[in-house]
């Protein structure tokens, strides 16, 4: 069955909607787009890794994100710049690096296109392998420490003086999210990761009433967009990143028409 | 029961330091299971800090906390919530803790909020908003309550039926709580030990030594008497807001 290049990419596609749906949420609460962002132009440099020392793709971008993550830290700790300062400086200049590292790497040909907007050809059997475990152990660590991370993006004190250790559900969150786009990179490619994460969320914050529910409308969300985008990827031979965010966004369109008619019943 | 295991929170000589300016240091004291302790200061004078000293919020103090319970119900003073979540008032009430939906019953009938229960977080008043705050606090059957001006923007006779809801759950729950009120009618009522505070303990007691202390005097000055006025009325009455006697 997965030998059809397209039933193996639609099967990522299907496991990492599972994944961006609920960390998508938490990316919009927290107010962590650029974080997001960051994290996946650093994920450039852990490609070049991998082809440099013939790693596993996925594992050498989940190290260098979750470096760049700590080396955040460090800098928020020890300067004085603002976050989103810091976090421009590091994600333009590991994706500088990153692109100065492929220029001396001629010996490999790298397809740039497909690593910054996501290729549907190139998704293999293993890829779907890590994809599928590498998914469902973020989710199992993400219930482990929902009550406190999400307890902290509500209120930090308050989560902190109950006992929920809120501290370490950041630190560890941190970790998820680098997860989360070492196995989505081949699919939606490093300018779009993001895009994954926020879009469908934002699409479920117009519709829900509650986190439960933003969750789970996050998760439909992700699907549609990545079984619409990569047909029509296919359909009109374009990359599949692209794709499947410009089906998330007609999805968030038609979900400001919801909006529209609950402002109309308040009045 | 030996004053021993009683104790909930004890403080030693406390204080917190932020940008080389302290907040409050030298803070000693003790909230033992089933007594109230109230804080009192003027505005800066650091209530909420040691509050949060005493909960464990700030981690680098001066001296030493020791906490014997992790069974803890907060209301913090200001809570800026991010409205970017959609979070009802049922959503909050689990938030630091799964509870059954008796308990949020009745914890939100007790503060007078349980119409609100599957209301918008975001679209409740700053009473409303207050009542479902100490509701949450309490519905975790918490051995340690701690209140920071727990009433603030709640309505006069409202304000009343509060301060007495939280005396009656110290003598049900046996809790200790820990109280921040500016309120000085409330803190004599209730109140088993009153510190004051301003920047350090001025003086610390029962509400009567308090109320007699010449530090206290100075600091809260023509407002300082109501203290012992109120504290010889025996409570057997309250007043409403235009001076007239209520019996309880």
């Amino acid at each position: 069955m997965f030998d059809d290049f397209f039933i193996r990419a639609l099967f990522a596609g299907i496991g990492i909607a599972f994944v961006t749906g609920p960390l998508g949420c938490f990316v919009v609460w927290r107010r962590l787009s650029y974080f997001g962002d960051t994290l996946a132009h650093s994920a450039l440099l852990g490609v070049t890794m991998a082809y440099t020392l013939d790693l596993n793709i996925a594992i050498s971008v989940f190290l260098i994100s979750s470096v760049i993550a700590l080396i955040l830290i460090q800098l928020q700790k020890k300067t004085n710049l603002p976050g989103d300062a810091l976090l421009g400086l590091l994600a333009h200049s590991s994706l500088a690096v990153g692109l100065v590292v492929i220029g001396f790497l001629t010996f490999i040909r790298f397809d740039i296109m497909g690593l910054l907007f996501g290729d549907i050809l190139a998704v293999t059997t293993d890829d779907l392998l890590i994809i599928w475990t590498g998914g469902a152990l973020i989710l199992l660590v993400l219930k482990l420490i929902w009550k406190p991370l999400f307890a902290s993006t509500v209120n930090y004190e308050l989560a902190e003086a109950e006992g929920l250790n809120p501290d370490r559900a950041k630190a560890i969150f941190t970790i998820l999210m680098a997860a989360v786009i070492a196995i989505s990179i081949k699919m939606v490619g490093l300018l779009l990761i993001t895009g994954m994460l926020i879009i469908p969320a934002a699409m479920a914050r117009n519709i829900s009433d509650s986190p439960q529910k933003m969750v789970i409308f996050s998760i439909i969300g992700g699907l549609l967009s990545v079984v619409l985008g990569l047909y029509s990827s296919l359909e009109f031979n374009t990359s599949s990143g692209p794709s499947i965010i410009a089906a998330s966004l007609v999805l968030f369109i038609l979900s400001l028409f919801k909006i529209k008619q609950s402002i109309k019943l308040k009045n | 029961m030996s004053s021993e295991n009683s104790t909930l929170v004890k403080l030693n000589n406390a204080g917190f330091k932020q940008n080389d300016k302290w907040l409050v240091e030298g803070v000693s004291l003790t909230v033992e299971k089933g007594k109230i302790v109230t804080l009192i200061g003027p505005n800066g004078s650091g209530k909420s800090t040691t509050a949060k000293i005493a909960l464990g919020i700030y981690k680098n103090i001066e001296g030493s906390v020791e906490k014997y319970t992790n069974k803890v119900g907060y209301v913090p003073q200001k809570i800026s919530i991010d409205w970017t979540l959609p979070l009802r008032v049922y959503d909050f009430m689990l938030l630091t803790e799964n509870i059954n939906d008796e308990a949020i019953d009745e914890a939100l009938t007790l503060t007078g909020v349980i119409h609100l229960k599957n209301k918008n977080l975001g679209n409740l008043s700053g009473g409303e908003f207050q009542r479902v705050l100490i509701a949450r606090a309490i519905s975790k059957k918490p051995e340690l309550l701690v209140l920071d001006e727990p009433v603030q923007g709640v309505d006069y006779t409202g304000e009343i039926a509060l301060y007495e809801l939280i005396k009656r759950i110290s003598d049900t729950l046996n809790c200790g709580i820990l109280l921040i009120s500016h309120d000085l009618h409330t803190v004599m009522t209730a109140t088993d030990h009153v510190v004051c505070l301003n920047g350090h303990v001025c003086c610390s007691g029962s509400p009567m030594d308090v109320a007699k202390n010449n530090e206290y005097k100075t600091l809260f000055g023509e407002q300082a008497s109501q203290i012992l006025s109120v504290y010889e009325h025996k409570h057997d009455h309250v007043h409403s807001d235009k001076g007239e006697i209520k019996k309880n």
